[in-house]
């Protein structure tokens, strides 16, 4: 993992639709698995929502109080805040096919 | 974005667990008695049933009595219900978890989990439910936790071996954090419970089951394992109240009622006499045994009475006939129960044995028990209540109830209706070892009649008659008379009076004979005495005739001397020489 996780993505698109893909990624402490999953999301928000996400990286062991508001079970976790319905992935991501299904980014390209 | 770059550990890794195996109690009526002392303490428990069984109120009872009766804040995560419907759930038990989460001794933390909700990709971990679960207990510094239906993850998830590697590693991080837990799980149909979740928790293993006997829902506890300690092995019924669970310790473990000297009088007077001459001991539990239509209530009726005249409620408990009916049946033969029931001391509650079950009604009989505060509660007939359940259940229940009432020193009478016939029946024999005294009514038939008869069979700890009493009922009471007891047996009502008659006849007769004996004896030792005179009068005849002829002799003698006097001087010879020569020899000697 980077030590420097960009808040927002650096190119951000300035064109039509605006609309902003807002996901949070939980992790506890910074673990292979944690690295993991932050460089695999990233990589597939780039490739399918280059402009259009904002990645929030919320680590449980700093906020735990977070977990039980956010129903989070396991770790890693991302959650599709936005657009609605709220969507749930868990893992390392290291499945790209799955993180697709579970983001239902497969339709939007 | 954020970055995370602690590496601190999750605190309070507190590794004391003591080779000792302190128990931690549960407070739930009977479990402690059962597993002696409760739950291991610093360990999971596995809590496992089928549905409706009660599991999730025995895991909300161990956590609310956690916190009310033994101070120790507790943790619930419950993967199946809402906080709210948790809440909801527990108030019918008188449980107020709204009040304790309020007053921050009680976490509630609903994990939701949605079949198929979750995308899974790659590896994970249960980290998120560690950072809650750990979250919740230093919170309120919790001791206990709840994972309440913890396999409901199993339906989440669908990666079993992280699921399971996982599992095993929040048993472990549990016990080194040191709280007790109790994990609640479905009963699996091969194993415990469905998803081999005892494979993980081997400490304690208690299984409660639900299931319908003759039409009748009880339920049961079984502790199927508890390491290091021992546990009673059997499944002992249990219910759920308005005071919560409530097991039933069919072999109560403690045996440590105070008892009083006191002794307390039972309305009739004779049978008090039979009883040492004062009747049953307070805080004692008393059968009464008999055949139909033998007067048990009756006696029921005259006890409660007496301890209303001291000025003690009474609770009656009569599962066959209505207060009223009692009331006017006791009225026919003079016991006037109506003004005890308005003063308030006598109180009356019927119900139908088949109403519910043995559990539901050893709850109510203990609420209006704890309500009306009796010093003396009378169960008539106990026998009919025990239908309602097996025979073990029924044990089980009097037992309890036993306990229950000792406990508060209550004296307790139970009637109890037998089949008829001298044997009595297995049940009763098995119920009467838990109580104290023991009588016995029973009818004897003969001469075309029935009456009906008392023995004391036993009544520990005093003196008592071993003698049969004729029970007699009249409309100015009852009273107790002596049976007759004779050669040709017992002999009551009709047969007695009869003998009793034909003996005062007897006797009568006796006494003639005795009398005429006498007088013959008399005539006789008359006729004796009057032989005895004759004989004294002919004896003091012979002595008059002896005495005669002494006096003859005497003066034929004298006359012969004076005789021959007359004839010496007469013939006026040498009468004096003669007498000198016998002179002057003398005295020569003399010289």
């Amino acid at each position: 993992m980077k030590s420097k996780i960009p808040r927002r993505s650096p190119s951000r698109s300035r064109r039509q639709p605006p609309k902003l893909w807002q996901l949070r990624l939980y992790v506890m402490d910074q673990t292979p698995k944690s690295v993991a999953a932050f460089s695999n999301l990233k990589k597939i928000c780039e490739s399918h929502l280059k402009g259009r996400y904002r990645i929030t990286v919320i680590d449980l062991l700093k906020q735990p109080q977070l977990a039980k508001g956010d129903q989070i079970l396991a770790t890693p976790t991302v959650v599709r805040w936005l657009p609605n319905p709220v969507r749930t992935i868990i893992g390392n991501l290291s499945d790209t096919e799955h993180v697709l299904v579970g983001l239902d980014l497969r339709a939007a390209d | 974005m954020e970055e995370s770059s602690g590496m601190k550990k999750r605190g309070n890794r507190s590794a004391s667990i003591s080779s000792l195996l302190p128990k931690c109690p549960t407070g739930i009526q009977g479990l402690d008695e059962i597993t002696g002392g409760g739950l291991p303490r610093g360990r999971p428990t596995l809590v496992c049933g089928g549905a409706g069984c009660g599991k999730t109120l025995l895991a909300a009872e161990f956590l609310v009595r956690g916190v009310t009766l033994f101070d120790e804040p507790g943790v619930l995560m419950a993967f199946e219900e809402t906080e709210a419907e948790l809440k909801a759930n527990v108030t019918s038990l008188g449980f107020d978890l709204a009040g304790l989460v309020r007053r921050k001794k009680i976490v509630i933390d609903h994990v939701h989990i949605e079949p198929g909700e979750f995308h899974e990709s790659g590896e994970y971990d249960l980290e998120g439910l560690f950072v809650r679960l750990n979250h919740a207990i230093d919170s309120v510094g919790a001791k206990r936790v709840v994972l309440d239906t913890l396999e409901a993850l199993f339906a989440g998830l669908r990666n079993e071996a992280i699921l399971r590697a996982e599992l095993r590693r929040l048993f472990r991080w549990l016990k080194v954090k040191g709280v007790t837990v109790v994990i609640t799980a479905e009963r699996g149909r091969e194993q415990l419970t469905r998803n081999g979740l005892e494979e993980y928790v081997s400490d304690c293993v208690i299984l409660l089951d639900h299931r319908v006997n003759e039409q009748i829902a009880t339920r049961h506890l079984r502790v199927v394992k508890y390491r290091g300690a021992l546990h009673g092995t059997n499944e002992f019924p249990f219910l759920i109240g308005a005071e919560g669970l409530s097991v039933l310790p069919i072999t109560s473990l403690a045996l440590n009622h105070q008892v009083s000297n006191e002794r307390i009088a039972t309305g009739i007077p004779k049978l008090d006499a039979m009883l040492g001459g004062q009747g049953f001991f307070r805080g004692s539990s008393i059968l009464l045994t008999g055949t139909p239509g033998t007067g048990k209530t009756i006696i029921a009726a005259n006890f409660a009475q007496a301890a209303c005249r001291r000025g003690e409620r009474v609770l009656f408990f009569s599962f066959e006939e209505s207060p009223n009916q009692i009331m006017r049946n006791m009225h026919s033969i003079g016991l006037r129960l109506g003004p005890l029931v308005n003063s308030g001391l006598l109180r009356f509650h019927s119900a139908r044995p088949s109403l519910y079950g043995l559990e539901m009604h050893l709850t109510t009989i203990f609420k209006e028990i704890t309500e009306f505060q009796p010093a003396v509660v009378i169960m008539d007939p106990i026998t009919s209540l025990m239908d309602a359940g097996t025979a073990s259940e029924g044990k089980g229940m009097v037992t309890r109830l036993i306990d229950y009432l000792k406990a508060g020193q209550v004296t307790s009478l139970f009637t109890s209706l037998t089949q008829g016939g001298h044997a009595l029946q297995q049940s009763e024999a098995a119920m009467s070892s838990l109580m104290d005294s023991w009588l016995l009514l029973q009818d004897f038939e003969g001469n075309g009649e029935r009456n009906r008869v008392l023995y004391v069979l036993k009544a520990r700890g005093m003196a008592h008659s071993n003698q049969i009493r004729e029970f007699l009922i009249s409309d100015r009471g009852v009273d107790l008379v002596d049976a007759y007891i004779g050669l040709s047996g017992v002999l009551t009502g009709s047969a007695r009076a009869a003998q009793t008659a034909r003996e005062k006849a007897e006797a009568l007769a006796g006494q003639q004979e005795a009398a005429r004996r006498k007088r013959e004896l008399e005539r006789t030792r008359m006729a004796l005495e009057r032989q005895i005179s004759g004989l004294r009068s002919e004896h003091e005849a012979g002595a008059e005739e002896l005495r005669q002829i002494d006096e003859q002799v005497g003066t034929q003698t004298r006359l012969l001397t004076t005789e021959r006097t007359e004839l010496g001087r007469l013939r006026q010879a040498d009468v004096s020489v003669a007498a000198g020569k016998r002179n002057g020899f003398r005295n020569g000697r003399g010289h």
